[in-house]
């Protein structure tokens, strides 16, 4: 069968308001292109979920009034520092902050995966993480009594959006090692997929590409976007734009820093001229 | 030119790792990498090191849970964790200050720590600001806590708490700090000052942390500051003067 391919305008056009967006760290794969689309839509109410860190993308979605609540293990720019439109959101209390952990994110996802309700995890007894998470619960293990354990109930996105260096015409999306992008698209209900380049033939052919590779099973549609990563970089391929990143930390300091970043470098730009 | 602050934490931190399997580092964390880094260096091959951030030191393939998975399976032996306050009871702060619905100041958030910190036997706490503003009596948010009830699975948790000021021990049944050695150039009394929570000190005085000798200085500097750069050009540059690449 072979993909729907669009292009990234119409790529985020498919992301309806108010939807559960599953987003990677800035060390994976991200959809920058497709986030940038994403704000000039006027995308609004997202339920934004880091699997299980978000970055830049998160704080632009955030400074530009497009989401409603972050379920997260962390928001962060690593070295460029806190996420300033995030930082300054919290503390205003326009948006709603579920605080995570990593293997909280990853383990209700597999639950997903799984078609299962919830999954145990160990941890997190005593914490304020697990004592501010109404969802989550505290039981008694049923098959060793005296041995209190945290069930989460499974995650189930509405969206995953991510980047990827390749594609076929039949919507194989390959990620290499990247597995957490792999268990989004499983979890998720629709998985949108910009990639840098789709090739000929089909990655399922060739063992090699074929383990790193998404079945187009679970991809909804893809976009072509050379560069669609852009300010990021991808891991293996080239490297983030530091000069501009670190710029956007500075600038995003301010709300009007973060507006005249926001129109020199997603309004006034349409994906397909990046 | 003598060792560096920096050098001498390094050195410190990986003494604690030493004869270790596999060393786990996280996020943000150069200093940790870099003493990770040194312990290998010393191991003869026998200790293995993921570094989150790293291509050429992270060997996990099966996507981020991998790490998680591993270690819960107890096959890390030693973590790092630093936080934006840290209390007397090793309980670890990374979400906020005030009320966290409405936070007068607001951090990244508590990434692994509710999990890592009760699975990881030897869990070093760093924090590189020593004031009573970040070692504190009672944490606002507590991220991971230090301790945990009877009954609780906990097969990891604090080993040590290391400052830019001096180096803590934990007691793990009175659940409390011990100073155990103090910087070159910190006192004794500068410490009592800076740090908000009580803890213990030993009689009979406080030793200096040792500084590291000229072979440990020169492994530092070429062949850990040469790994670290990868991942930590701008800390590589500012500490080890390394050209960034």
């Amino acid at each position: 069968m072979l993909a729907t391919v669009v292009p990234v305008e119409d790529l985020a056009a498919r992301i309806p308001d108010g939807a559960t967006v599953a987003l990677p760290p800035d060390y994976g794969y991200c959809a920058l292109g497709a986030v940038h689309a994403l704000i000039r839509r006027g995308a609004c109410r997202l339920r934004l979920l880091g699997v299980p860190a978000i970055g830049f993308q998160g704080d632009m979605l955030i400074g530009a009034g497009c989401v409603e609540t972050v379920e997260t293990a962390a928001m962060t720019l690593s070295e460029y520092g806190l996420c300033p439109r995030f930082t300054a959101a919290v503390k205003a209390g326009t948006i709603t902050v579920v605080d995570s952990t990593c293997p909280a994110i990853h383990a209700a996802l597999q639950a997903a995966e799984k078609a299962i309700p919830f999954i145990p995890l160990r941890g997190l007894i005593g914490s304020d993480i697990l004592a501010r998470r109404d969802d989550w619960k505290l039981i008694d293990n049923p098959f060793a009594p005296g041995d209190p354990v945290v069930l989460l109930p499974a995650l189930h996105p509405d969206v995953a959006l991510f980047h990827a260096p390749m594609a076929d015409r039949f919507g194989n999306v390959w990620v290499g090692v990247r597995r957490e992008q792999m268990l989004m698209a499983h979890a998720a209900a629709s998985t949108f997929v910009t990639v840098e380049r789709i090739v000929d033939g089909n990655l399922m052919d060739d063992e090699r590409t074929k383990a790193g590779t998404i079945p187009g099973l679970y991809v909804t549609a893809l976009a072509e976007a050379e560069g669609g990563a852009w300010p990021m970089g991808i891991p293996g391929g080239y490297e983030p734009d530091r000069a501009h990143l670190a710029r956007y930390a500075e600038l995003a300091r301010t709300e009007e820093g973060f507006a005249a970043w926001l129109e020199a470098t997603v309004m006034s730009r349409p994906a397909a001229a990046e | 030119m003598g060792p560096r602050p920096e050098e001498v934490l390094i050195t410190a931190i990986a003494g604690m790792l030493e004869g270790l399997g596999h060393i786990a580092v996280g996020a943000s964390s150069p200093i940790p990498g870099a003493a990770a880094l040194l312990a290998r260096e010393r191991s003869a091959g026998t200790t293995r090191v993921s570094i989150l951030g790293s291509e050429r030191n992270n060997f996990f393939t099966d996507g981020g849970k991998e790490l998680f998975d591993c270690a819960g399976q107890g096959r890390i032996d030693a973590f790092f964790l630093s936080g934006a306050q840290i209390d007397g009871a090793a309980n670890v702060n990374l979400v906020s200050i005030g009320d966290p619905d409405r936070p007068k100041a607001r951090f990244p958030g508590s990434f692994g720590s509710g999990y890592l910190y009760f699975v990881v036997p030897r869990v070093i706490l760093f924090r590189l600001e020593h004031t009573p503003r970040t070692l504190v009596e009672r944490v606002d948010f507590i991220s991971a806590p230090g301790f945990s009830e009877d009954g609780v699975y906990r097969p990891g948790g604090p080993h040590k708490l290391i400052t830019d000021r001096c180096l803590f021990d934990v007691d793990r049944d009175r659940r409390r700090f011990r100073l155990e050695s103090v910087h070159p150039g910190h006192t004794l009394e500068e410490i009592v000052e800076q740090t908000g929570f009580a803890f213990d000190i030993p009689p009979g005085g406080v030793p200096e942390t040792p500084v590291p000798d000229d072979d440990t200085l020169e492994v530092i500097r070429t062949r850990v500051a040469g790994q670290i750069a990868e991942i930590y050009p701008d800390f590589a540059a500012r500490v080890f003067a390394t050209p960034t690449h």
